[in-house]
């Protein structure tokens, strides 16, 4: 009888303290990186937006993280682990995880998966981007403007959508102030690699550019062409600010912490539902690091012009009329185009030389 | 298609530059391995040597100080190596993977105030005479002194192991360490200082990459360096001349496929991308096949004096 009590006992003790500890911590929330926290770029903003959600939640949140993880086989086994250790959602950062996510979150349908910059939902996953092209319209008008030998050169990463539409909106509006420019585009194949990345800017600057735009994660570009002299840059995903004024002249910003902060509510609330969300510069996801004191004043004030037209909704960067570069024609005179074609976008639009691999 | 943008001296400068941290990290290795010992901790090693270096460099506005301290540093990391695999008996493979881990997670948090700074990098050389070539000075002749240290260190290398006693004990120790140990070579003594050696040239090769190739410190920026490094002395069959022409064949198309993208080459990118794996491979395998070359028999192989 005794006993029995006394196991009774330490069995309620042992329901409490589990008990006080999920209260303690209502919400794990997991994150996968692509690249290492320090790259200065694209994880590094996202590990902003997981601080903002300690911040936000404190003790009633628990966040778990790893990084470097590569994309395909090897993050569908990152990803299963951390769902297994008790996440409740997990952001998964990386294009690259698409289909990893999507299998893994058929395995947990309890748990809540958010994929960064892909395509595939499902009941519990949401995907959520950014809309980059927006700020890459903005970098395309000061490359296009201030570029001397009208040679532009683009870091690339791999051959998906949105790194297509990046290239595409920065040259259309490269094309619109300068008519002479030209784009050179090297495909690293890479997200992370400072000494590819670093030569690849190098090679870039010797065949002739003067402006240098990646997309790629690390600072490495920005420090090769502060090296070479003469060259502009921007800041990718983060606004790399200790290569301003030069070579850095303006950045885009990824702040995907309102969004962070916003879903993991939704968890604790019992409302998460699966949903698709892409912003851009009016929403606050995509932001416009200070254009530097090395740009123009007059190119800086129509940057800013052109920021505030597309943040109102006035301006749509790809406005027709824009052929494809096989000479097709793709947007009419006045023609917006849907987020459908600008989501799966798999060609250059026309005065872009070079095939995208396949 | 117009390749007429790409300047041949600029590409055979970007090359050389490009080559060298592999270079200097390979020819290591394959000296540690050559005395028997197979350390997979090149990647750590590298890495710890990139950020040490650079903070050096940083603090003392000397590059040369923060070469030095780089190599201090990757051969202290290899003695770690070096004590758990020749004292302790550890396995090789698992100390050496070890060591990558301890050299990735080490040098981010040694890092961490270095992120965005930039460094004092090296001069280049401006060698009387020989720089004021036409084209082959600006391409050969006028690069920063660790270009040609890396030069003279496969020099050496080869010298040492074909020609010195030295070299032979070393090589010795590597093909048999029993036999060796019965004609009274020390065996553990002699593997410590190639460990040693390799853990500096390691350092060197990574401090390369944060002070003159990149030039900035970012997390993990070696990424994957050290693994190439390891490709390559199999590959090149455990000759130095063969490292250098491996560390240059893969530096070179590596910046040879940049440039040619760049140039707007009409060749597939997916193939260009993977040219510097596939031709470095393909010429390494030519060459070897042209005689029969194994692995030093001791290779991996635990010593303990007595067994």
């Amino acid at each position: 009888m005794k006993r029995r009590t006394l196991l009774s006992t330490a069995a309620l003790a042992l329901t409490l303290g589990f008990g006080t500890a999920a209260a303690a911590q209502d919400v794990t929330a997991g994150f996968i990186y692509v690249g290492p926290i320090g790259d200065g770029g694209w994880t590094y903003e996202h590990d902003k937006g997981r601080l903002a959600v300690e911040d936000a939640f404190g003790d009633k949140v628990k966040t778990i993280y790893q990084e470097s993880v590569p994309e395909g086989a090897d993050s569908e086994r990152a990803i299963t682990q951390m769902a297994l250790s008790g996440a409740d959602i997990i952001f998964t950062t990386s294009f690259g995880y698409m289909d990893p996510t999507v299998s893994v979150a058929a395995k947990f349908p309890n748990v809540k998966f958010e994929h960064a910059t892909g395509y595939k939902t499902a009941d519990n996953v949401s995907v959520y981007s950014a809309r980059f092209y927006e700020g890459r319209a903005i970098q395309g008008h000061i490359a296009g403007s201030m570029t001397k030998t009208n040679k532009i050169g683009y870091i690339a990463s791999y051959p998906i959508p949105e790194v297509i539409r990046g290239i595409n909106s920065a040259y259309i509006h490269a094309k619109k102030v300068n008519p002479d420019v030209e784009f050179s585009v090297i495909w690293a194949f890479t997200w992370f690699d400072p000494a590819k990345e670093a030569d690849a800017a190098r090679a870039l600057i010797e065949n002739g550019a003067d402006v240098i735009l990646q997309h790629t994660d690390s600072t490495a570009p920005q420090a090769a062409a502060a090296d070479a002299g003469n060259v502009i840059t921007f800041g990718q995903a983060s606004d790399m600010g200790d290569y301003a004024p030069m070579p850095r002249v303006s950045s885009i910003i990824d702040n995907w912490a309102p969004y962070y902060i916003d879903r993991v509510q939704a968890v604790m609330d019992g409302t998460w539902e699966s949903k698709d969300t892409w912003d851009g510069i009016g929403p606050g996801m995509v932001g416009i690091g200070e254009i530097s004191d090395a740009v123009p004043a007059e190119v800086k004030e129509q940057a800013l012009a052109l920021k505030d037209a597309i943040a109102a909704g006035d301006y749509h960067p790809f406005t027709g009329p824009l052929n494809k570069a096989d000479g097709s024609v793709w947007l009419a005179d006045g023609e917006v185009a849907d987020d459908g074609t600008l989501l799966g976008m798999d060609f250059y639009v026309e005065g872009i030389t070079g095939d995208i691999p396949k | 298609m117009d390749l007429s943008s790409i300047n041949p001296i600029l590409l055979v400068a970007s090359i050389m530059v490009s080559a060298t941290p592999i270079l200097l990290a390979a020819i290591g290795e394959m000296v540690v391995e050559k005395s028997g010992v197979l350390n997979l901790g090149v990647e750590g090693m590298m890495i710890t040597g990139a950020v040490v270096g650079f903070a050096v460099a940083v603090n003392s506005t000397s590059p040369a100080a923060g070469f030095l301290a780089a190599a201090v540093a990757g051969a202290l990391l290899s003695l770690a190596f070096g004590v758990l695999t020749q004292f302790l008996l550890s396995n090789q493979v698992a100390t050496g993977l070890g060591l990558t881990l301890v050299g990735l997670g080490m040098s981010s948090l040694i890092g961490k105030p270095y992120e965005g700074m930039k460094s004092p990098t090296l001069p280049k050389l401006d060698i009387p005479l020989l720089s004021d070539l036409p084209v082959v000075g600006r391409m050969l002749f006028s690069h920063d002194l660790m270009v040609y240290l890396s030069l003279v260190l496969v020099a050496l290398v080869w010298a040492f192991l074909k020609y010195t006693r030295a070299g032979l004990i070393l090589r010795a120790v590597g093909e048999s360490h029993d036999s060796a140990h019965a004609l009274g070579y020390k065996v553990v003594r002699i593997r410590l200082i190639a460990i040693l050696f390799g853990g500096a040239c390691a350092g060197l090769g990574g401090a390369y990459l944060s002070l003159v190739r990149v030039p900035q410190w970012t997390e993990g920026m070696t990424a994957g360096a050290g693994w190439i490094a390891l490709a390559i002395v199999v590959f090149a069959s455990w000759r130095a001349g063969r490292v250098a022409i491996g560390a240059y064949l893969f530096g070179g198309v590596t910046v040879l496929q940049l440039n040619l993208q760049a140039a707007g080459a009409d060749v597939p990118v997916a193939l260009l991308s993977a040219s510097p794996y596939l031709v470095t491979i393909i010429v390494l395998v030519i060459i070897s096949a042209l005689g029969a070359h194994g692995a030093p028999a001791s290779l991996g192989r635990p010593f303990h004096a007595s067994s």
